[in-house]
């Protein structure tokens, strides 16, 4: 059973003004976290991701549709039974959202003071905590003597205090510069391992991605137009969207203008290769030019990693000017190498 | 000067009734300023007891009654005062009408320095299961502490100001001192003997509110 699941909700607001339309910001989705995934949702600024996450725990009210938490439905619960469903789930913000008048401690203990957890197994909890995410100096200190990195932590153990079983992540590098974004992910992919927490991270950067979650579903107006594992979705997005969200953290396929001035440089014919299953052996793939005696040059793209599984484009400009019927040796070439793997001419 | 020297004791006595209307006033209307802040900010549209009767009540109320100078507020309110504190005159009356118009200056400020609490921190507070009464003792103001600190001694002198009036209903204080003995009298140095008590009174409440508002900001 999945731990969240969401079945075609949607969030309409009401018009604001009387001749004005209501605003629908989700649209129908419907979408299944497993327990111990660390589920991402990527999308533009309006796409509704944040609204999504923000009816997970019921800060804001869907409008239809089902949300089942370990599943429970909660979308018609009153707000004093939400409350207790909220202690299951943590989040952390992309503005930290730290208390300012609490010291780190203090922060901490917070949830810990909802639940009504005595004085002595807060203090221990905190404790445990400021080792974990590795503030135990901090203690005493307040929210607006740390650090963005140091404040997510905090916001990254208050949020653990209770020990829920789902977190949810707001942006939470967003505002944070890409050392520090590395350092936050890799604690929160400490905590999907060690403490298998469900983890459900909205970002519009798709190397946060590409770093820590293991599905994806790509939001565009308030609907999910595609999702699935994010290998399969780096490799082979289907959708406009979703490869322009892959086109930033992949070189893949040369656009139209790149291509126009790869054209200027080099004169003969140019294929993409493309690399999609680990089964595919770029030696024998390298082993047909050499045979044919084709010489190639890689002038666009790149092989890279995700999951433990590799894959990408290149680009090549073929040469065979030195053989008689140039253009028959490449053909013959192409033809075989279309045995293993995807072949694109580039015209 | 002589004269100064012989109302000494009366001068005294006046600066200690100022003392007393000015501190129950910011007692009262400090609660009632709270209470009608709280009100306008929870009420609010997207805010966690977002009710717009009762904003639209409180705001139009805060609206109507701000405005009006408080002398003659001080007559309008009079059959109320004499409803609630069982006289329309002296010092109880002029302690139930300020505390009245200070609920809904004070009322205002209140809610001007909520509004400047993250709405953030409100949703990570409810993202933890914490119910609104919660909310309110362990965020809410607390994180508004340093500019409520700073908006009650903005008030106290406010509430000064008001006292000055007291006479009119028969009420004491440095106000009803400086009209009695100094201005109907023909004598300025017993005004302004009273214009520098005020002075050192307030210097010394703003003084106080600052460090008190620094603390609470740590900064």
């Amino acid at each position: 059973m999945p731990v969240v699941s969401l079945r075609d909700v949607s969030k309409v607001y009401p018009a604001t003004t009387k001749t004005g339309d209501p605003v629908i910001a989700i649209d129908g989705v419907s979408l299944d976290v497993e327990a111990g995934d660390v589920y991402g949702i990527i999308g533009y600024s309006g796409a509704g991701k944040s609204t999504l996450v923000r009816l997970v725990n019921a800060l804001e009210r869907s409008t239809g549709g089902e949300i089942l938490i370990d599943g429970q439905d909660i979308a018609g619960l009153p707000e004093r039974r939400l409350r207790e469903v909220r202690l299951g789930i943590g989040m952390i913000f992309q503005q930290f959202n730290l208390f300012n008048s609490r010291t780190v401690a203090g922060n901490i203990a917070y949830p810990l003071e909802v639940a009504g957890r005595p004085r002595a197994e807060r203090a221990a909890r905190v404790a445990e905590l400021l080792d974990f995410v590795g503030l135990a100096d901090k203690a005493r200190a307040y929210p607006d003597q740390l650090s963005g990195g140091q404040k997510q932590r905090v916001g990254i153990a208050r949020a653990l205090a209770t020990q829920p079983s789902i977190l949810l992540a707001d942006e939470a590098t967003s505002a944070l510069d890409p050392e520090t974004t590395h350092e936050v992910l890799t604690l929160l992919k400490r905590v999907n391992r060690e403490f298998g927490v469900t983890i459900i991270v909205i970002t519009h950067e798709m190397d946060v991605i590409q770093t820590i979650a293991t599905k994806v579903a790509v939001m565009d107006q308030g609907r999910v137009i595609e999702r699935g594992d994010v290998f399969d979705v780096f490799s082979n997005p289907q959708h406009a969207a979703s490869a322009r969200f892959v086109g930033t953290v992949v070189k893949g396929v040369p656009s139209p203008g790149e291509l126009a001035v790869l054209r200027e440089r080099h004169v003969g014919r140019i294929v993409t290769l493309s690399f999609r299953d680990a089964g595919v052996d770029q030696q024998a793939v390298f082993g047909e030019f050499a045979r044919a005696g084709v010489a190639f040059e890689v002038i666009y793209g790149g092989i890279n990693e995700i999951q433990g599984r590799s894959f990408g484009h290149l680009t090549l400009s073929l040469a065979a000017d030195h053989l008689t019927e140039a253009d028959a040796v490449i053909d013959d070439v192409l033809d075989r190498v279309r045995q293993l793997t995807t072949v694109t001419e580039v015209r | 000067m002589d004269s100064l020297i012989d109302l000494t004791p009366e001068l005294w006595t006046a600066a200690g009734e100022t003392l007393y209307i000015v501190g129950l006033t910011l007692f009262f209307g400090g609660l009632g300023g709270l209470l009608v802040g709280l009100g306008l900010y929870l009420s609010r549209a997207g805010n966690i007891l977002e009710n717009r009767a009762v904003f639209t009540v409180l705001n139009l109320l805060v609206n109507f009654i701000r405005p009006i100078p408080f002398i003659i507020f001080l007559a309008a309110a009079q059959p109320l005062a004499r409803m609630v504190v069982g006289t329309g005159i002296g010092n109880p009356a002029i302690i139930f009408t300020i505390s009245l118009a200070a609920s809904f200056a004070m009322g205002r400020i209140v809610e001007q320095n909520l509004l400047t609490v993250s709405p953030g921190v409100i949703d990570a507070a409810r993202s933890v299961g914490a119910g609104p009464i919660r909310i309110i003792f362990t965020v809410l103001l607390p994180e508004a502490l340093g500019p409520l600190i700073l908006g009650f001694t903005f008030i106290f002198v406010a509430l000064v100001d008001m006292s000055a009036v007291a006479g009119y209903v028969g009420g004491g204080g440095l106000g009803n001192f400086a009209l009695l003995y100094g201005y109907r009298q023909f004598n300025p140095v017993v005004t302004w003997a009273a214009v520098l008590l005020i002075i050192v009174l307030v210097q010394l409440v703003q003084f106080l509110g600052n460090s008190l508002a620094r603390k609470a900001l740590r900064r």
